[in-house]
């Protein structure tokens, strides 16, 4: 071999090793543990073939995790892209101020999810309740995030409010590529501001679409630090995360066992939403 | 007066009606973190008639905060300088034999492909596995930050340092020097700009992350600072004064950043994430 070769595989090597033991070998781990009944602690596990995953099946606790956290990241989705394009369309017109305004709407994506999810919990107690007695709204009088029905609600405006940031920076960035003189062709023919959108900016901000949707969605399916801050779960198990219940039960619950099959499912989940994302949004891309 | 003429103004106005959304729960902070218990119950919106700036000194004692924040500080900067000297070597090892190596293309596929899993799926054996090696400390949380970092790092950097001619190199090497010194003293200069949307991205990250201090830091005098505020909630849900005062000392450093750096981390984290 070459010394110059040998001196890229250099370059590599600690770094694949440690990728290895930091990253590919806990993963390996945990597929591991997923076929035992280990709790976490103790010295002894025995194997336990599949049971762990039967049971996921038919398990409410598990079940209503995954159910918040797959409406939770579809709603979150979708009001972040359609906020945040609405913002990147007004920043992108011609105003004063634009980058005073681009910073402060950008200010939330450099603060702690885990923090700004401590100032709303504050919020939603004591400053949105005395606006719904003030203003005589029933279900805004008290915290929703004490309601079981209300309280996801409560933390897809807190992270609707944090994601919007990134995304609509995206988008301005996407429509920056746009030139002039395609709005002034479309102007002459004598298209609409609606039309316009569809058929002009729409389509050529699709790849920021795509990025945008799977970046969003991805971000929602692992919420956890929000989860913490603003109901712990509760109440009862009404916003329990998949990634909350993982972390509570595997290392608070004595389930390690248990968890780490939980999570080999959340791992397929997160791929097969990633992917077919990524396949339908570009097919329509190039549709378009 | 003619560029006025032109300015959008329904737009402008509902563009800035739209930060008061993003300013309020800033504003409520900062005003709380200044308040006393006494002016919060007179006027809840309202500026504080008495600024306390006791409060601060209060959740600096109470909280340890400059150690939580030298700790922070420790991790963040350590990991951005590792980061950005090991990824940028690796992605560069991979970038210049993916064509021509199929080890090379292997390892490229084996880091990115790693942006697809999830960070709960390796959390419980990660907690033994740190356990078992000492690592729950700062030095461990800067080499797993590191280590994780790769897989979008190594997508981000090869992408750039294919679109640096390889002509520069093979110059260099004509006058005789080693791929090393041609990698430290040529192509990693031309990679300042990549450099810093990486080192902006790993910075925030870092910074902000709250569940891999989370799980493997157990002892106090090691807690960064959001793992603080996780840890104070039972003091500050009784002293919503003290609470805000350290949350916003917690992100303090971050926004002068942003102050002084905001173009350059807007630019940055765009680059970062279209590419």
């Amino acid at each position: 071999m070459s010394k110059r070769m040998s001196t890229y595989y250099w370059m590599t090597i600690p770094a694949v090793l440690l990728f290895f033991l930091f990253l590919t070998l806990p993963a390996i781990q945990g597929v591991y543990y997923s076929f035992t009944n280990y709790n976490g602690f103790g010295k002894t596990y025995d194997f336990i073939g599949l049971r762990n995953y039967i049971n996921l099946f038919t398990d409410n606790v598990v079940g209503d995790a995954y159910w918040f956290t797959i409406k939770f990241a579809v709603v979150v989705t979708i009001l972040v892209n359609v906020f945040s394009l609405l913002i990147a369309l007004g920043l992108n017109a011609s105003i004063k101020f634009r980058n005073f305004f681009r910073g402060i709407y950008f200010l939330p994506n450099i603060l702690s999810v885990l923090i700004v999810g401590y100032i709303f919990n504050y919020l939603f107690s004591n400053v949105f309740t005395v606006w719904g007695q003030s203003l005589g709204i029933n279900a805004l009088s008290t915290n929703i995030l004490g309601n079981e029905n209300l309280a996801w609600i409560g933390v897809v405006i807190v992270a609707v409010w944090q994601s919007i940031a990134l995304n609509t920076i995206l988008y301005l960035a996407g429509l920056q590529t746009i030139s002039k003189d395609m709005y002034e062709a479309s102007s002459l023919d004598g298209a609409g501001k609606w039309r316009e959108f569809w058929s002009i900016t729409f389509p050529l901000i699709a790849p920021f679409f795509t990025i945008n949707m799977v970046l969003a969605m991805k971000n929602a399916l692992m919420v956890f630090d929000q989860i913490v801050a603003l109901t712990n779960g509760g109440p009862g198990r009404a916003t329990q995360s998949i990634s909350f219940l993982i972390y509570t039960g595997g290392f608070e619950g004595g389930e390690f066992a248990y968890q780490s099959a939980n999570s080999v499912i959340y791992f397929i989940v997160i791929a097969v939403i990633s992917i077919l994302q990524i396949r339908f949004l570009q097919r329509r891309e190039m549709d378009m | 007066m003619k560029e006025n003429a032109r300015i959008n103004w329904p737009i402008n106005i509902l563009v800035a009606i739209g930060t008061l959304i993003i300013l309020f729960p800033l504003y409520m902070a900062l005003t709380i973190a200044l308040k006393d218990p006494q002016q919060m119950a007179q006027s809840l919106f309202g500026l504080p008639k008495q600024w306390r700036f006791d409060n601060f000194a209060n959740a600096i004692e109470v909280t340890n905060f400059f150690q939580a924040f030298r700790n922070s500080a420790l991790v963040t900067t350590a990991t951005v300088v590792l980061t950005l000297l090991t990824n940028s070597m690796v992605a560069y090892a991979i970038g210049r034999n993916m064509e021509r190596s199929k080890f090379f293309k292997g390892l490229y596929f084996y880091f990115v492909s790693a942006m697809f899993i999830p960070f709960p799926i390796i959390m419980l054996p990660i907690v033994k596995l740190t356990a078992s090696l000492h690592m729950t400390n700062l030095v461990g949380l800067t080499i797993l930050h590191t280590v994780y970092a790769l897989a979008f790092n190594v997508f981000v950097y090869v992408g750039y340092i294919r679109s640096i001619p390889v002509a520069l190199e093979e110059a260099a090497t004509v006058d005789g020097a080693t791929t090393w010194g041609t990698f430290w003293r040529i192509i990693f200069p031309l990679m300042a700009p990549i450099n810093a949307t990486v080192g902006i991205l790993v910075c925030l990250s870092t910074y902000n992350d709250f569940l891999l201090p989370l799980i493997i830091i157990s002892d106090q005098d090691m807690y960064t600072l959001p793992l603080v505020q996780y840890i104070f909630q039972g003091q500050f849900n009784t002293d919503y004064n003290l609470a805000f005062a350290s949350y916003l000392l917690a992100m303090l450093p971050m926004i002068i950043i942003y102050l002084f750096a905001q173009k350059w981390i807007i630019s940055g984290v765009t680059r970062g994430s279209v590419k």
